[in-house]
């Protein structure tokens, strides 16, 4: 196999604050042609920054201070701008994140897949449309003749992220760079995803650049592994070497979060008053139903787990129990007690009681409000704490959340990391002393090793203060992890309930089945065994839909 | 039709010295980076950039009068241009080294991080501001004092047609032109700056409580905002003022509190809009909702946690408002129907001495009586629009 792409002693710096601040220090890799790499880290290690060096690209305000970068032979860092706009585009692909971000909302697919052949005088408009329907059915979107025809607000995320893929292969690349193609997915539509992607790269024989946060994916799809932390490099192996043995503390760190479980709590006994009862709650938005008679029960010092694909009426059940969005039918009923439908109409206490942790610590936290003040607010406001009595109840608050007081009294949300921010979201509800905390997805939105310390933190907490959760996620390992009790609800119904060992032992309920049969393991050959075991015209959408 | 071919002579040359210029630079430098990736265009700029200075240099060295002895008006006010260009750039340098070197550590950053242009807007809204407090002190005259000499000649140079004791001329019925030019900082600026703060005042409170509570309450909020709207702001404002003095009668002191009501209630709409889409876009946060989930009032939502968010597009508006509703003044003052006289007032100025401005080619310390106040207006304007671009900056690079 001959060399495609080749790193050496890469370093990159990034402006921040008047000064150049190091992004990669020293990096090197090799790739051959028709070879996928996986390049996994936290975020902030990098591999974003590495991803488009080996394009021999770099994001405004960051520059390549020192190393190479070759392309088939061409030197990338020397290359002129006439030079690498010929190869971009043509010879190297980049598929970017969030694709609905990255469609032109103003154009069909069609024509912004045809834009790159036809600008690099690859093929004409026709035989690029031609090509384009023929990359569709390969990659197996519904109706490959017109699905090009539509907006990109007409397709669905999964089909948006694969029409993003067919466009990437216009060319017929050497080279394409993923850069966490289905982070923003549901497991079940990443699946699909990841099944042509990997089909696609194997068919052109195109090298690929794998940039993932999750381990489980990179060992489906990567022929070799690179390991980054904070722009070094902790190791490199290939896959299933990395897997079976790796060699490094922060590898093995890295391996080891997706074993963190709590154990089974006893059952509760069957006469004991719930301290939140949802009872056949149905909602709707305006005249739209999103919720059917759901019902469940949420015990003293219990979590329940409320699992869904996105648009499966998880949060909404969460806006009816806080009384965002009154239900239609049905009541909630609060230690026995029903609660006002809307939040307006219930008193201060009952409010208090029942309080919420959001996915996006940062829009959960006022930018311009110091963590002292955040969390003093509802210190004051329910338990009518002022000067140095508020101040000292935050202390322990901070305490609590093991941040150190004196350090994080007056920062701001902004000067504080993602974990910590969650952190302080969390400090903000226990200062109102509930009984009760809605957690809405609380660790979607960190790295894994950050989610597995806040989801530690959270059953700590319920030890100790007899907390109930209602625990929103479609992330069945957090499910395993933390639940008591898992609620699966699918298009506004629940479709099967139950304690948590009960749920993860077959048989159960297709769609759960499903799901869990969805969730990526560990072993690089998961992906071929499922695609198998399903066929390849049952996965993802399609199996979503035949249930229907 | 020679002077079409000359200039389209120039621009070839132009073009073709853009082309050779960026051939030099790649021979020269061994193929750098900046001059190999350089488009055309760019070189052509440079080129034409160059050619322009030149002739600024060759102009400004010609002699200020013709060999007839007839002043060449042209070079005499590029020359004034040119010198207040470097005086005010020296000046606003200065006024940054100072910044740096003197104040509180926070103070002295923000110095350290300020363009050259932000520093002397920010000089100028001082040294305006410093004026119209201190006018009273300041100015050698008081504004309604009338003297016998008319129409006395800036310069103070007794031989070109002025009075040292007036040395920015009088006029027509001889008046001290410095001292009502200190005077109407005040009036002028007092007035704006009343008005702006009461016009934010109405438009921002109505506008964080449409976005915060919506529904009947918005919508007729906002259509009786989109009526006000619609009619041509200064015709409006017109018509009104008309009405006023109807309604004011002899007493001038009440034209000039109806004024600045009927202006600010005319710009309030515009900022209202602009309350209303930044209050939206802060209403729909998490924060938000989690206040309202604890309780909240609407005065703690309004003031505490919308408010906070959004004094950085406010305050870059109010710079830009101050300055419309400063020329909408000026503008009604020229009409006749703003600041009453004897009020010494920027605009008023401007059109009692207008027709000097047809003197220019004769006569060009004539010509500067009605520039100097037009030229305040001016100044002030570019001044707090060089702010107000460096706090927009800074606001939205704040998440680095």
């Amino acid at each position: 196999m001959s060399t495609l792409v080749e790193i050496r002693d890469l370093w990159i710096e990034g402006r921040s604050d008047e000064t150049w601040s190091p992004i990669i220090n020293g990096a090197s890799l090799t790739l051959n042609k028709g070879e996928v790499l996986g390049l996994i880290g936290e975020s902030g290690a990098g591999k974003s920054t590495l991803g488009l060096a080996a394009m021999g690209f770099t994001r405004d305000g960051v520059r390549i201070s020192k190393g190479s970068v070759t392309f088939d032979g061409i030197d990338l860092i020397a290359a002129s701008a006439a030079k690498k706009r010929e190869l971009l585009g043509k010879r190297i692909a980049y598929v970017a994140q969030s694709a609905a971000a990255s469609f032109n909302p103003a154009h069909k697919l069609i024509d912004q897949h045809t834009e790159g052949p036809v600008q690099h005088g690859v093929m004409s408009r026709a035989e690029s449309m031609k090509d384009g329907i023929e990359l569709y059915r390969r990659l197996r979107l519904p109706n490959p003749e017109e699905i090009g025809f539509r907006y990109p607000h007409q397709v669905s995320g999964g089909q948006l992220q694969r029409a993003m893929t067919a466009m990437a292969m216009s060319c017929r690349p050497d080279l394409i760079i993923f850069d966490e193609p289905t982070t923003a997915l549901d497991v079940t539509t990443q699946i699909e995803v990841l099944a042509s992607i990997r089909d696609i790269v194997e068919q052109f024989n195109t090298a690929a650049i794998y940039i993932t946060h999750d381990l489980a994916v990179v060992a489906q799809m990567a022929d070799k592994i690179k390991v980054l932390l904070k722009g070094d490099e902790v190791e490199e192996a290939d896959t299933r070497t990395m897997l079976a043995h790796p060699k490094e503390d922060y590898t093995k760190s890295l391996w080891a979060v997706r074993a963190f479980e709590r154990p089974q709590k006893p059952a509760v006994y069957t006469g004991a008053t719930p301290v939140v009862s949802v009872q056949n709650v149905s909602a709707a938005y305006g005249k739209i139903p999103v919720l059917h008679d759901v019902s469940f029960d949420i015990h003293e010092g219990r979590t329940v787990a409320v699992v869904g694909e996105s648009g499966s009426g998880k949060s909404t059940t969460a806006r009816c129990i806080t009384g965002l969005l009154p239900p239609t039918k049905g009541v909630i009923e609060f230690d026995g007690q029903p609660l006002p439908a809307n939040y307006k109409s219930r008193n201060k206490d009952q409010l208090r009681q029942a309080q919420m942790i959001y996915q996006m610590a940062d829009t959960a936290l006022n930018p311009r409000k110091s963590i002292g003040e955040i969390i003093g607010r509802p210190v004051q406001f329910y338990m009518g704490l002022t000067g140095k009595q508020k101040r000292r109840r935050v202390e322990e608050l901070l305490d609590e959340i093991e941040l150190p007081a004196a350090q994080y009294f007056d920062r701001l949300p902004s000067e504080l990391s993602g974990g910590q921010k969650q952190r302080i979201g969390i400090a903000r509800a226990l200062a109102a002393e509930p009984k009760f905390i809605i957690c809405d997805e609380v660790t979607s939105a960190l790295d894994q090793l950050v989610a597995e310390g806040i989801l530690k933190l959270l059953a700590r907490l319920q030890d100790d203060l007899k907390l109930s959760y209602m625990f929103i996620t479609h992330d069945l390992a957090t499910v395993k992890a933390i639940a008591d009790e898992v609620v699966v609800m699918k298009e506004g119904k629940v479709v099967e309930q139950g304690p948590k060992h009960d749920m993860f032992v077959p048989p159960h309920h297709p769609y759960t089945d499903l799901l869990l049969s969805s969730v990526p393991e560990m072993d690089p050959d998961w992906l071929t065994n499922l695609l198998n075991e399903r066929g390849v015209d049952n996965i993802g959408d399609a199996a979503v839909d035949k249930m229907s | 039709m020679n002077t079409l071919l000359t200039l389209v002579l120039i621009l070839v040359m132009v073009a073709a010295g853009g082309w050779v210029f960026r051939f030099a630079g790649q021979k020269v430098t061994g193929n750098a980076p900046a001059f190999r990736d350089m488009p055309f265009a760019v070189a052509f700029g440079y080129v034409l950039g160059a050619c322009l200075l030149l002739f600024s240099i060759w102009y400004f060295f010609q002699p200020t009068t013709t060999e007839a002895g007839v002043p060449n008006a042209g070079v005499v006010f590029f020359r004034w241009a040119v010198q207040f260009f470097i005086i005010a750039a020296i000046a606003a340098f200065l006024f940054r080294l100072l910044g740096r070197t003197v104040g509180t550590a926070g103070s002295r950053k923000l110095f350290r991080q300020m363009p050259l242009t932000a520093s002397f807007g920010v000089l100028v809204v001082i040294l305006y501001a410093f004026t119209a407090i201190f006018a009273a002190w300041i100015a050698p005259h008081g504004q309604e004092e009338i003297f016998a000499k008319v129409n006395v000649l800036p310069g103070g140079n007794a031989a070109t047609g002025g009075d040292p004791l007036h040395p920015l001329g009088t006029d027509q019925i001889g008046r001290d032109l410095l001292s009502r030019l200190i005077y109407g900082a005040q009036n002028t600026v007092g007035i704006a700056f009343v008005t702006t703060c009461l016009a934010f005042f109405l438009g921002g409170s109505l506008g964080f409580l449409a976005a915060t509570l919506q529904g009947w309450l918005d919508q007729i909020l906002s259509r009786a905002v989109d009526v006000l709207m619609a009619i041509p702001s200064l015709i409006f404002a017109l018509l009104l003022m008309t009405i006023a003095s109807a309604w004011a009668g002899s007493e001038r002191w009440l034209l000039t509190i109806y004024m600045i009501i009927i202006i600010a209630v005319i710009d309030s709409t515009r900022v209202f809009r602009l309350a209303r889409a930044v209050g939206l876009n802060i209403v729909v946060m998490d924060y938000i909702e989690a206040a309202k989930l604890r309780g909240e009032g609407l005065g703690y939502l309004i003031f505490k946690e919308i408010l906070p968010n959004a004094t950085a597009p406010l305050l870059a508006e109010f710079g830009l408002r101050f300055c419309f509703v400063f020329l909408t003044i000026a503008s009604l003052s020229f009409l006749g129907v703003g600041i009453q006289p004897p009020l010494a007032d920027w605009g008023t100025m401007v059109r009692d001495s207008a027709q000097f401005i047809n003197f220019a080619a004769f006569s060009p310390l004539t010509a500067a009586l009605p520039l100097l106040a037009a030229g305040a207006i001016a100044l002030l304007t570019v001044g707090v629009n060089f702010v107000v671009d460096w706090m927009l900056h800074r606001s939205s690079g704040l998440k680095e």
